[in-house]
């Protein structure tokens, strides 16, 4: 009987499993880690030099997705091409789509470049809208507000953790805004291409103004043709945007087509697309750091 | 708006507009009733003006404007359509075949000149939390609609454990679950034509796939089936009729690389599987095998992209080797034209015959810039091992020496593909085919692959 009472105070006592977080790309898991700190295990499917959209059900990922207690993916199709392969193939039903493990950012915030015309004629257009949410710091409030009372949900044990764990990374990331606002203020206005159309969101958050994409259509590659066209129509366009997991040499091209006046920004799209860009806070001190040193 | 209220309102203001029947204490009440009344729903309205305001003032409500969760598309069910055609320029060769090997499932891509493959009609959804079903029907050039597959999964049975029944194409080997449009080639494998028929193998029946909770990928699978198509034959009985075993493997080296290996093991039963002959005589005749069929692969593929990031550039190599043993007896089935009286009567037993035959492909494909890739197959048959009553089967049957042949089959394919954007694919591919004895065959083709609808799966 004394044994058995042991045993039970000992398995008791025993540290609950750390709550395993499958992000598909790497914003989320290093926002689930911000807000989750030790008490999750994060794993991001894909890093920065990789389009999100581009990805195959590789092995390793369904054998991750197999441990998962939560997915945390954007959504609005970003992930279509592979995520619901993997889910399925995980026979893991915590993070089927309608689970409470089954997280996805999109839902959280406001969407831009909801398609009016939802035809393929578009390009690769998104019925939900432009899923590149993570280029707007303001979505990482919403999301993280919303991830931080899924984890309590899925752990309620730690529930007080999570909530403390998100208000810590609130408060930080709100006085960042602040800042990165002011520094931002010469962006306000300014003319700029885009290569694919990644950056509704940050352009929307700091008021510059996208006049042309180099894609013809979204996920259709731009023909030199096309590109040599735009170099006349968008006259006065002040820089390129492109990520880093985008070809560079389309922008290049045209960077250089259009005389030396519109330089290439590339920025990190994501935490690790730049030396910078080691966490959530450093990805936008860089990404501000490069689009003033390419308005220069 | 509140409704009662406005309807309270209007009633007073006909009640108001009465003529003064009512004594004048009534009236007075009453025009002080409806005053309250007034002064009430003027505050209502006020209240409700300043809530409409704060709502215009404050940012949208994310709730209604997010995009829904766990939407594969805007349809439900998934629906998709690909289209898939071609121009082919090959030898016409009359019984086109695979010298020393079974005619294996229906064939398609015999056909010169300008041709629809088949079109395919995918739909899928899910069924409630915990079912998902799929169906894929197929339509030829001529009209005629095959069920490809009809299944239903299990999503919620945990651990790791996953459960479908129903029409579906086995995971053995890899090709085998692919369908034609996702193959890289415009044609299969020589292996997949022998093993299982160009649509690769499929059958009725039950799949148990298990996915073990470790870091590297380890999968094991079994299927029960019907077993009613090539190498097995239906044979209207209770029970199972083929069973498939398999095991995969798999994971990353690094962010670059990223490998799969697999083996798997098929068992089927026939009774009386016809195989199309000419007798002596030059007569169609129907050869008939009764055993057992086991069919062992062993599968690979390597992916490189720089990076991990395939949208640029990538490399897949991807082979697979098989065995297959058969053992069994073998008869004659009488003449397929019935004016035929000679040598290949029906029912008459040809004694024992056992093969042993093996080999397999290997491909690679390179993706040299967005939009562009190139490959190259290298497909190669053993002859193998075969035993069996010379005299008996070669002189009655097979005089020409097409299926008993001592003979490699062979061919090297080389293909270029242009990809719009991720739904349309334009392919151009040469291939020298030497699967038949005394055919050299130089073939072109041209085809195209266009998918509508529903977004198709990035499987590994």
């Amino acid at each position: 009987m004394r044994t058995f009472a042991f045993m039970a105070v000992l398995l008791l006592s025993l540290p609950a499993h750390a709550l395993e977080v499958f992000a598909t790309v790497p914003e989320w898991a290093a926002l689930a880690s911000a807000i989750g700190g030790g008490k999750v295990n994060v794993f991001s499917a894909t890093h920065a030099l990789q389009d999100p959209h581009h990805v195959d059900a590789r092995p390793s990922l369904i054998a991750r997705a197999r441990r998962a207690d939560l997915v945390a993916a954007t959504g609005a199709e970003l992930e279509v091409g592979w995520l619901p392969v993997v889910l399925r193939e995980s026979g893991n039903p915590r993070i089927q789509p309608g689970q409470p493990g089954h997280f996805e950012a999109a839902a959280h915030v406001r969407m831009l470049d909801v398609p009016t015309r939802l035809d393929r004629a578009e390009g690769d257009v998104h019925a939900a809208g432009n899923p590149h949410i993570q280029t707007d710091p303001r979505n990482f409030l919403k999301v993280g507000e919303a991830l931080a009372r899924r984890f309590a949900e899925l752990d309620p044990a730690n529930a007080a953790a999570y909530r403390s764990g998100f208000d810590d990374f609130a408060r930080g990331w709100r006085e960042a805004l602040g800042r990165w606002e002011k520094q931002a203020a010469p962006l306000k206005g300014l003319p700029v291409v885009v290569q694919h159309k990644s950056w509704p969101y940050l352009l929307d958050w700091l008021g510059m103004k996208e006049v042309a994409a180099l894609e013809p259509k979204p996920g259709v590659e731009p023909s030199a043709a096309h590109l040599s066209r735009l170099v006349e129509s968008t006259k006065g366009a002040r820089m390129v945007l492109r990520a880093a997991c985008d070809n560079p040499r389309p922008a290049e091209w045209f960077s250089a087509k259009a005389g030396g006046g519109v330089p290439v920004a590339v920025l990190p799209f994501t935490v690790g697309g730049s030396e910078g860009a080691k966490d959530l806070f450093s990805l936008f001190d860089d990404t501000i750091r490069r689009l003033l040193e390419a308005s220069r | 708006m509140n409704y009662p209220s406005l309807a309270v309102l209007a009633a007073s203001g006909v009640l108001a507009s009465l003529p003064a029947s009512a004594s004048d204490s009534d009236l007075k009440t009453l025009r002080e009733e409806i005053a309250q009344m007034r002064q009430a729903y003027e505050q209502r309205i006020a209240a409700m003006e300043k809530r409409l305001a704060q709502a215009e003032a404050a940012p949208a409500v994310p709730a209604a404007s997010g995009a829904g969760e766990g939407k594969a598309s805007a349809f439900n069910p998934e629906i998709g359509l690909v289209l898939q055609g071609r121009a082919k320029k090959m030898k016409a060769v009359a019984e086109r075949a695979v010298s020393g090997y079974w005619p294996a499932g229906h064939a398609h891509g015999d056909e010169r000149g300008f041709s629809l493959e088949h079109s395919e009609l995918i739909l899928s959804a899910s069924i409630d939390p915990d079912f998902r079903g799929a169906a894929r029907l197929a339509v030829a050039g001529d009209g005629s609609v095959e069920v490809e597959e009809a299944s239903v999964s299990t999503l919620g049975l945990g651990n790791g454990l996953s459960v479908r029944a129903g029409r579906f194409a086995s995971e053995i080997g890899y090709q085998n679950a692919q369908h034609a449009h996702e193959w890289d080639f415009a044609d299969a494998s020589l292996m997949q034509k022998v093993l299982f028929g160009d649509e690769g193998y499929r059958q009725d029946g039950l799949q148990v796939k298990w996915v073990a909770p470790t870091d590297l990928f380890l999968q094991f699978g079994a299927e029960i089936g019907r077993g009613a198509t090539f190498p097995g034959s239906n044979r209207n009985q209770n029970g199972v009729g083929a069973t498939a075993l398999f095991a995969k493997l798999g994971g990353d080296v690094g962010a670059s690389h990223a490998w799969q290996a697999g083996f798997s093991f098929h068992h089927a039963r026939s009774r009386n599987r016809e195989t199309h002959f000419e007798d002596t005589n030059e007569v169609e005749a129907k050869g008939l095998f009764t055993g057992r069929s086991r069919t062992a692969i062993a599968d690979f593929v390597w992916k490189w992209a720089p990076d991990g990031n395939a949208k640029e550039r990538g490399i897949k190599l991807q082979t697979e080797f098989f065995r297959r043993t058969e053992s069994g007896t073998f008869g004659c089935g009488g003449p397929v034209t019935s004016t035929d009286t000679t040598t290949c009567t029906d029912g008459v037993a040809l004694g024992d015959l056992r093969t042993r035959q093996g080999g397999g492909y290997a491909q690679a494909v390179w993706q040299f810039m967005p939009r562009w890739r190139a490959g190259y197959r290298h497909d190669w048959l053993n002859k193998g091992a075969k035993s069996y009553a010379a005299t008996a089967v070669f002189a009655v049957l097979d005089p020409g020496n097409q299926y008993f042949a001592d003979y490699k089959p062979r061919r090297d394919s080389v293909m270029l593909d242009w990809s719009n954007s991720e739904f349309s694919r334009l392919r151009l591919q040469y291939a020298r085919d030497r699967a038949m004895r005394g055919v050299a065959d130089n073939q072109v083709t041209l085809q195209y692959i266009m998918s509508l609808g529903a977004h198709g799966a990035h499987r590994f």
